[in-house]
């Protein structure tokens, strides 16, 4: 231990400044209004249609607590339900030596190329540039982690990782990196173009990744949930399968799945149900993959789990419903966490799964929040999201040493973001960026906030932005 | 030294957790509605999949009907699908043995049964089993033409799975592939078959 968690993107500004910065960015805002606007209400429709919505919630809040309750027991459940059908676990301490698993199945393999689909266990651990290092190219292979990747990016949304994306953005994106370019920026041209390019990838891939959404304890049968097909080509295509899986993403039986097969497409996509689910156990002779590796991930869950008010953040099933009714995530987006676990959820697990609140960007999530409680009224697991931040303030607080001018700016930030009063306040004076560092100062807060900078002649913030910290780490990385 | 696992399962033993949880299940384990297919023929059909009620002794007038609208001439199907499915007039390409890969990137289309259809929420689940063959005869194939009996109709999530046997490799379709990626535009056709044709047998 002692390597770094990359669950946080190394370099990535505290909360605050990197929030500022998208605050000015006004076609991002544009961007994202209109994406979690259209998503909020389909939810609501989707949602509105089941009388017993409201019981399915206890229920899935119910089932993941037992999960959490009896972890090692279904653990150890789940193991020999996989390898009895012929597959081989796996498990990692943390993300290197997950990442390690991977590489040395690959290379058993002799691939130097792989398909992905989509997952947020690997995007956690950094896995791509871990294969990249050691000679293996990933090829990512849903529309958006497409986009991300062809544009050198960084994700901003659970579910939508090119969120922040518009249609002429993303034509520029795949212009430059594809062969053939798209026919135009419709978003049909542009899915045509994303087909052409992978079809030939897909069907001569030796290896394919994926993460999982389920894994049922007693059948050991492996849920992939996914909209384009591209999820289902990964997993039954290639000759080998690697599914790298958080060690909470249990259910303990196949029963629990009626539960989360409802909560879960409703709350994420806003459908009755995605277009593609696929289930598998093992290897099955003549259908599919012909071996298959599953990587349990620790990489901070155990300690995670340890916290008796944090642990409910486990629980999460990546919906990203909590993202789509932010109002901080709707005006900052994703890539201001400086997580691949933006919005509400990435606020508590993020700064959990790091472990380090000396980490002043860490200790910055929990204030990335007005503490509104939508989160928590969409949550399909009924995580207490509100209540799980303010114990991880008292703890970043604690953490503290001397106030540097991070330090100050944050704290700035957070008295605003504490109270909705003051955040509507604050919003309805003008920009909420205001009550941040512009120009090297902290300009005096509008209305209640005036109390606060008057009292303290806030400091300059360092001078490096989010944007340029951005193209500076790209520059670095490619 | 420890291995990952007995490092993984002695910090969970070490953590003090809370008693088991009793689950509630008070939730609708099912539901009846009066009219289970047409709400199926609806909830398909708001995918943008193409939905045919037919009766069982006109499915193969209506496969032929609907082969020869689309200008289908060759169709890849499990073997064992009803031999009368396999209508004169198009080139059947049965998958045994198993069709390789690069041919059936280049079928028309395929057509299969399925093991247990959901109203609810317009799927279709495909198991592996009877007329439905492995699971990339459904997948690699840009038209995917698809046959329920009004038997495999269930109305609810929980109704389907009670029907389908974990240990099986399952699909779970409702709808073309489809994105939201740009713009949350919903846009269907991506990689999996760009249409979808259900014929609903009673
Ligand atoms: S915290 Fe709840 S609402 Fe947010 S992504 Fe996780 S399950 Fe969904």
């Amino acid at each position: 231990m002692g390597v770094r968690n990359p669950v946080t993107w190394l370099g990535s500004p505290v909360f605050p400044k990197a929030a500022h910065e998208a605050l000015a960015d006004t076609q991002l805002r544009r961007n994202l209004r209109k994406a979690t606007t259209t998503i909020r209400t389909k939810r609501a429709g989707v949602v509105a249609e089941l009388d017993d919505w409201e019981r399915l919630r206890q229920a899935g809040e119910a089932i993941k607590d037992d999960v959490l309750a009896n972890l090692d027991t279904y653990l150890v459940r789940l193991e020999k339900a996989v390898t009895a059908r012929g597959g081989v676990v796996h498990w990692a301490r943390d993300a290197e030596e997950a990442n390690r698993i991977v590489l040395d199945l690959v290379r058993a393999e002799g691939a130097d190329e792989v398909v992905k689909v989509k997952s947020m266990a690997t995007a956690e651990i950094g896995l791509n540039e871990a294969l990249e290092a050691g000679g293996v190219r990933a090829v990512e292979t849903d529309l958006a982690e497409l986009i991300v990747q062809l544009g050198d990016d960084r994700p901003s949304h659970i579910l939508v990782p090119a969120i922040h994306r518009n249609r002429a953005e993303i034509r520029d994106v795949f212009r430059r990196g594809m062969a053939e370019e798209p026919a135009s920026d419709e978003p049909r041209d542009l899915a045509e173009a994303a087909r052409r390019h992978l079809r030939r990838k897909f069907l001569s891939a030796k290896v394919a990744i994926s993460g999982a959404n389920f894994a049922v304890a007693d059948t050991g049968s492996i849920v992939v949930v996914e909209s384009e097909g591209n999820g289902r080509m990964c997993l039954t295509l290639p000759e080998t399968l690697i599914t790298v899986m958080g060690i909470e993403k249990l259910v303990p039986s196949w029963q629990d799945l009626e539960v989360f097969l409802q909560l879960l497409p409703r709350s994420s996509t806003a459908e009755r149900m995605n277009p593609y689910t696929s289930v598998w156990s093992g290897v099955t002779p003549g259908d599919g993959p012909r071996r298959f590796h599953l990587v349990l991930l620790d990489n901070g869950r155990t300690a995670t789990l340890a916290d008796q008010v944090g642990r409910q953040a486990l629980r999460c099933i990546r919906c990203s419903a909590c993202l789509n009714v932010c109002p901080v995530y709707e005006r900052t987006g994703g890539q201001a966490y400086g997580s691949v676990y933006p919005g509400p959820i990435g606020a508590i697990l993020a700064p959990q799964l790091a472990g380090d609140m000396h980490d002043e960007q860490a200790a910055s999530l929990p204030y990335a929040s007005s503490l509104c409680g939508a989160c928590y009224e969409v949550c399909p697991v009924r995580i207490n999201i509100p209540e799980v931040l303010t114990h991880l303030r008292a703890e970043a607080v604690r953490a503290k040493g001397k106030r540097t001018p991070e330090a100050i700016a944050m704290a700035a930030a957070a008295w605003v973001f504490a109270d909705p009063k003051r955040y509507e306040a604050a919003q309805k004076a003008g920009s909420l960026s205001r009550l941040l560092a512009r120009d090297g100062r902290i300009k005096r807060l509008p209305g209640p906030g005036a109390k606060w900078t008057d009292s303290r002649d806030a400091p300059a913030v360092p001078k490096e932005s989010f944007r340029a910290w951005w193209r500076k780490n790209h520059v670095q990385r490619s | 030294m420890f291995s990952a696992r007995d490092e993984i399962l002695a910090r969970i033993r070490a953590v003090n957790r809370a008693s088991p949880v009793p689950i509630p299940r008070d939730y609708e384990r099912t539901r009846t509605v009066p009219d289970v297919l047409g709400l199926l023929d609806e909830r398909v059909t708001d995918y943008k999949a193409i939905v045919h009620r037919v009766a069982e002794a006109q499915l193969p007038d209506r496969i032929a009907d609907r082969l020869a609208l689309r200008s289908v001439s060759t169709m890849a199907v499990p073997s064992d699908v009803p031999p009368e499915w396999r209508v004169p007039a198009v080139t059947w390409l049965p998958d045994e043995p198993p069709l390789p890969l690069a041919e059936l990137d280049t079928v028309d289309g395929v057509l299969t049964g399925c093991a247990v259809a959901i109203a609810e929420t317009g799927t279709i689940v495909l198991d592996a089993g009877a007329g439905q063959g492995r699971r990339m005869l459904s997948l690699v194939p840009d038209y995917h033409l698809c046959v329920v009996r009004a038997d495999q109709v269930v109305t609810s999530v929980p109704e389907a799975l009670a029907r389908l046997e974990p240990g099986r490799p399952l699909t779970f379709i409702s709808g073309p592939s489809a994105t939201s990626d740009i713009e949350l535009d919903r846009v269907e056709g991506v990689h999996g078959p760009r249409t979808l044709e259900v014929l609903i047998a009673t």
